[in-house]
């Protein structure tokens, strides 16, 4: 997970993003960076999050977004 | 819940009031202006309707015949149910009309309407047909009318056409939103004034003189319509030196008369027996009569009616007497009231819009 | 039929009559039936186009649902019987199966918007190229493009994009689907609905329920205002001023920017409150388009609340499937080796941006105006992206973010953004758009706006008068409705109140609606024939 919080605190430095569970729901996270953070992630991760995954219950919190990592990659 | 139906029920109440307050408000009032709209809808204040003789027709018979006149020389009672550039098709759901009200023993219709086969303009639609209370009659008469920029709707809500008045609301607008002065007399829209006639542009020969085919049929219908109810129908042509009445229009008429056994009269043939002078007799240089010259026109045409269909001379008859003394009392008034104004401004105000608005402006 | 004709009105009220004295299990059969009457009325070989993508939808997305079943099923049964390798060899040639039907929808029926809607345009620059070899010109061809095939093709593709992804199943009523394609009060200008959220309400059996069925109507009403009393009013003057650009240079630019806003936002959210009202009346519930976009504080919150439907179709359908796909992953790494970080990781995000709003572009309309617009759109916002460091730094140092002065700064210069940059949809013509705007820096000819000029647009006072109070009167119903729904503060007043609002509403529009033949003075000047 402390790759992830790495990605996501590029992006949104003052976010606390361990206990935020509501980043799509305040505007917090925008297209921009969620496309950003995708493509950290397959960086890093080697995941390829699918666009129909883009949802606000997967990317509403760091901890929902990791579940979908994880899910991803036992799927492969 | 019966509460909420019944406050339902007088917000509908409300909006159907304000609604009709509205259209009166905004319909055009042609007391002033373009008193010729008014025609149509002062048929409906005859508190006696019941005439020898109804005519049908344009500004040739409103212009060039006086009820008063017939009354006075024969004791014939008489309306004219005419409005401007009112088409034949007009003139059939008119007389349509008018016959749910009275069964007059002659009708009088002026031909000059054979020369249009399309509708015209909207304008004059409008002050045809916006007169008419609203029935089947008033509905089939707007459809065979319409130009294609025109929706049946606004002539059964003539709100939604008249709607944009709101910015040209004017006193007169607010003065006769309940009431009407008296416009013409039994359909006779007096002028006093005079303007010789002169010469005319030489009549330019056309490519077709047949009238067009829908106005055979609605002559047709005219004819019918007559027959069924056992009226005397007369064809006329007005004694208008303008527009030019062809031969070839002449003599269709003639032959249509011929087969349908009716009489037509043509009075340019008689302009010498009626003792027309049209130095003296027309208030536009020769498109219509004045005030004598409708009288002596109506001098000729009543004498002819009269003797043709028998129609009673009713001057002995108290009623009526009465009835007509007030009509009579009211023609001469405005007779004094138009000679008046001629003396005092050289010109009749209502019918010289522009040039009353210049003088005033002046002054 | 355009909302604003009689004749929809006398329709409507055939429908909504029908609808509430009907069984109720027939309600959206008798919503389908009205829908292609709708349509018909637009010209019947359109129905024609708008069937052939309701049936090729159906056919697919059954198929699409079959195959996934088969899966599910065939897993299922052999699931101690196959390797691992085997089952995803099993999904994968599915998967494949699959896409390669979902390619054929799209393309089939994008392919017939393509080619109505762009083929004179292709032609055209074709043509241009055509003349610099001196080269015969092709000849344009005569195709009617079916009303509102943008909008429903978009719809239905989002839908068969969505049984693909296994957002939900297919819908198995070709009947249901249809109407879902071809919804009327949808049918002209959108929203663009989802058939998730649509379907919730849309088959449903719907009693009459007063107080929905009133606010519905009062939306209604609301549209029509805005549509008839200030978009067809004011559009006379914009009609003036873009037609006749050299006349109308320097300032009036602005004045017709300006009034074209006005124009544009009356007449879309106009639109789209009939739209959704009707909806209302029937007891459907249609998505928002619009939420207060005047009051966006930056192009970016601009384009989350204008035409929203719209934004989100091509984010979810195209912006980020784009960004997000195996060959543009590629690109995000191999160019973040190449180039570094900071370019690298800027990469995926400008292609994709500039993809969106170039197809944005191009779906508005088949001309250059509106490709530039587009691309203009995904400039301005990338820019403005890019500045945000930049802002962050100065707003560390001028404490002034909150302030009302500040956000009321930021919602002017938002509003003359897009306002400047709907130039080009004004024009029509890329260089005169550009060349106007630039005049109004070049010619300084404010003293025009005081000699009367105003009034030679084609409004006169009265004009004027009518579209100040309008716009002061949606002005005031935005400011209020950002505290709760306007409709419901009305409803809990009493009852004079209610009352004198409707009246109010229901003949202003009547009186002060810019329709029909006005009373056109010259016709009724006393003439002899």
């Amino acid at each position: 997970m402390e790759t992830l919080l790495e990605i996501l605190g590029e992006l949104h430095p003052e976010i606390d993003f361990e206990t935020h569970k509501s980043l799509i729901d305040d505007k917090i996270l925008d297209s921009f960076d969620i496309i950003t953070i995708i493509a950290e992630v397959n960086d890093r991760y080697g995941v390829a999050i699918p666009a129909h995954e883009i949802t606000p219950e997967n990317f509403n919190s760091a901890s929902a977004l990791y579940e979908l990592i994880q899910r991803l990659m036992d799927e492969d | 819940m019966k509460k909420k139906i019944i406050s339902f029920v007088i917000l509908i109440l409300v909006v159907v009031t304000l609604g009709w307050l509205l259209q009166k408000l905004l319909m055009p009032k042609y007391m002033t202006k373009i008193v010729e709209g008014a025609l149509i809808s002062e048929y409906y204040d005859e508190k006696n309707k019941d005439h020898d003789i109804i005519f049908i027709g344009d500004c040739e018979v409103y212009e060039n015949f006086s009820p008063i006149t017939l009354w006075e020389e024969y004791g014939i009672t008489s309306y004219i149910r005419g409005s401007a550039q009112q088409l034949i098709w007009h003139s059939y759901y008119i007389l349509e009309d008018t016959l749910k009200y009275e069964k007059p023993d002659v009708v009088v219709f002026s031909v000059l309407s054979m020369m249009y086969d399309t509708p015209q303009k909207e304008a004059y639609n409008r002050m045809s047909i916006d007169g008419l209370p609203l029935s089947l009659t008033k509905i089939k008469m707007a459809k065979a009318s319409m130009l294609p920029e025109e929706d049946l709707i606004t002539y059964i809500f003539p709100l939604l056409r008249y709607h944009s008045r709101w910015k040209e609301l004017s006193e007169e607008d607010f003065k006769y939103w309940f009431k009407e002065d008296q416009i013409a007399h039994n359909g006779y829209l007096m002028r006093v004034d005079v303007k010789p006639a002169g010469s005319f542009p030489k009549p330019r020969k056309l490519a077709d003189y047949r009238f067009g085919d829908i106005c055979y049929e609605y002559l047709d219908k005219i004819v019918k319509l007559c027959k069924d109810n056992g009226i005397n129908l007369v064809l006329l042509k007005a004694p208008s030196l303008y527009p030019h009445w062809y031969d070839e229009w002449d003599e269709q008429i003639v032959d249509y008369a011929k087969k349908n056994d009716l009489l037509y009269i043509n009075m340019l043939d008689h302009l010498e027996q009626i003792g027309l002078d049209y130095s003296t007799d027309t208030y536009d240089a020769g498109l219509h009569l004045n005030l004598s010259g409708a009288e002596k026109a109506s001098v000729f045409l009543g004498k002819i009616l009269q003797k043709e269909f028998n129609l009673v001379d009713k001057r002995q008859d108290e009623d009526l007497k009465a009835v007509w003394q007030e009509k009579i009392d009211a023609y001469y008034k405005m007779k004094e009231e138009q000679y008046k104004e001629l003396e005092e401004y050289g010109y009749l105000l209502k019918f010289n819009l522009k040039r009353a608005e210049e003088d005033n402006r002046q002054q | 039929m355009l909302f604003t004709s009689y004749g929809f009105i006398l329709f409507l009220c055939i429908v909504i009559g029908l609808y509430y004295t009907i069984p109720k299990r027939f309600q959206w059969k008798l919503l389908l039936v009205a829908s292609f009457v709708f349509y018909y009325f637009s010209g019947w070989s359109n129905l024609l186009y708008i069937s052939v993508t309701i049936v090729s939808t159906y056919l697919i997305g059954v198929k699409l649902g079959n195959l996934d079943k088969q899966q599910k099923s065939y897993l299922k049964e052999h699931k101690d019987t196959l390797s691992p390798e085997e089952k995803k060899a099993y999904k994968e040639r599915i998967k494949v199966k699959r896409w390669r039907w979902l390619l054929l929808c799209l393309i089939f029926n994008l392919g017939i918007l393509a080619v109505i809607k762009y083929t004179n345009f292709a032609i055209a620059n074709i043509n241009h190229i055509f003349t610099l070899f001196k080269m015969n010109e092709l000849s344009f061809v005569n195709l009617v493009m079916p009303m509102g095939i943008s909008f429903y093709t978009f719809q239905t593709m989002g839908y068969i994009i969505d049984v693909y992804r296994g957002k939900y199943e297919p819908e198995r009523n070709i009947g249901k689907l249809a109407l879902f394609v071809s919804f009327f009060p949808q049918l002209i200008q959108g929203p663009i609905s989802r058939f998730d959220d649509l379907s919730k309400s849309l088959y449903e059996e719907h009693h009459f329920d007063a107080k929905n069925f009133a606010f519905g109507f009062q939306r209604v009403l609301w549209g029509y205002f805005k549509k008839l009393v200030i978009a067809d009013r004011i559009v006379a003057a914009v009609l003036e001023i873009t037609k006749n650009p050299e006349t109308y240079d320097g300032i009036f630019v602005l004045v017709g920017m300006v009034y074209y806003a006005i124009q544009l936002y009356a007449d879309f959210t106009g639109g789209i409150d009939i739209t959704i009202g009707i909806a209302q009346m029937l007891g459907i519930k249609v998505t928002e388009n619009f939420n207060r976009p005047f009051f966006s504080k930056s192009i970016t919150e601009y384009w989350r609340r204008w035409h929203i439907t719209m934004g989100t179709w091509f984010r979810d359908y195209i912006f980020y499937p784009l960004s997000v796909c195996k060959p543009m992953l590629n690109i995000s790494k191999s160019s973040r080796k190449r180039f570094g970080e900071e370019i690298g990781k800027r990469i995926p995000v400008y292609l994709s941006t500039i993809t969106v709003w170039f197809t944005t572009g191009l779906w508005h309309g088949a001309s250059w105006n509106f490709i530039v617009w587009g691309l203009l759109n995904g400039v301005v916002i990338l820019v403005s992206q890019e500045f945000e460091p930049l802002y962050a730094k100065f707003h560390e140092r001028f404490n002034v973010a909150n302030t009302f002065g500040f956000r009321l700064f930021q919602v002017i210069r938002t509003f003359l953004l897009m306002s400047s940059l709907r130039i080009l949809d004004c024009y029509r013509d890329v260089g005169v758009s550009f060349r106007m705007f630039g005049s109004m820096f070049t010619k300084l000819n404010f003293n025009e706006l005081f000699n009367g000029s105003l009034l030679k647009l084609g409004l006169d006072v009265y004009d004027y008068i009518v579209i100040i109070i309008g716009v002061i009167v949606m002005l005031s119903v935005s400011l209020a409705q950002r505290s709760g729904s306007v409709r419901e503060k009305i409803a809990g007043k009493p009852v004079i109140i209610r009352y004198t609002v409707f009246v109010l509403l229901f003949f202003s529009i009547i009186i002060f609606g810019a329709y029909g033949i006005g009373f056109d003075r010259n016709q009724f000047i006393y003439n002899q024939f």
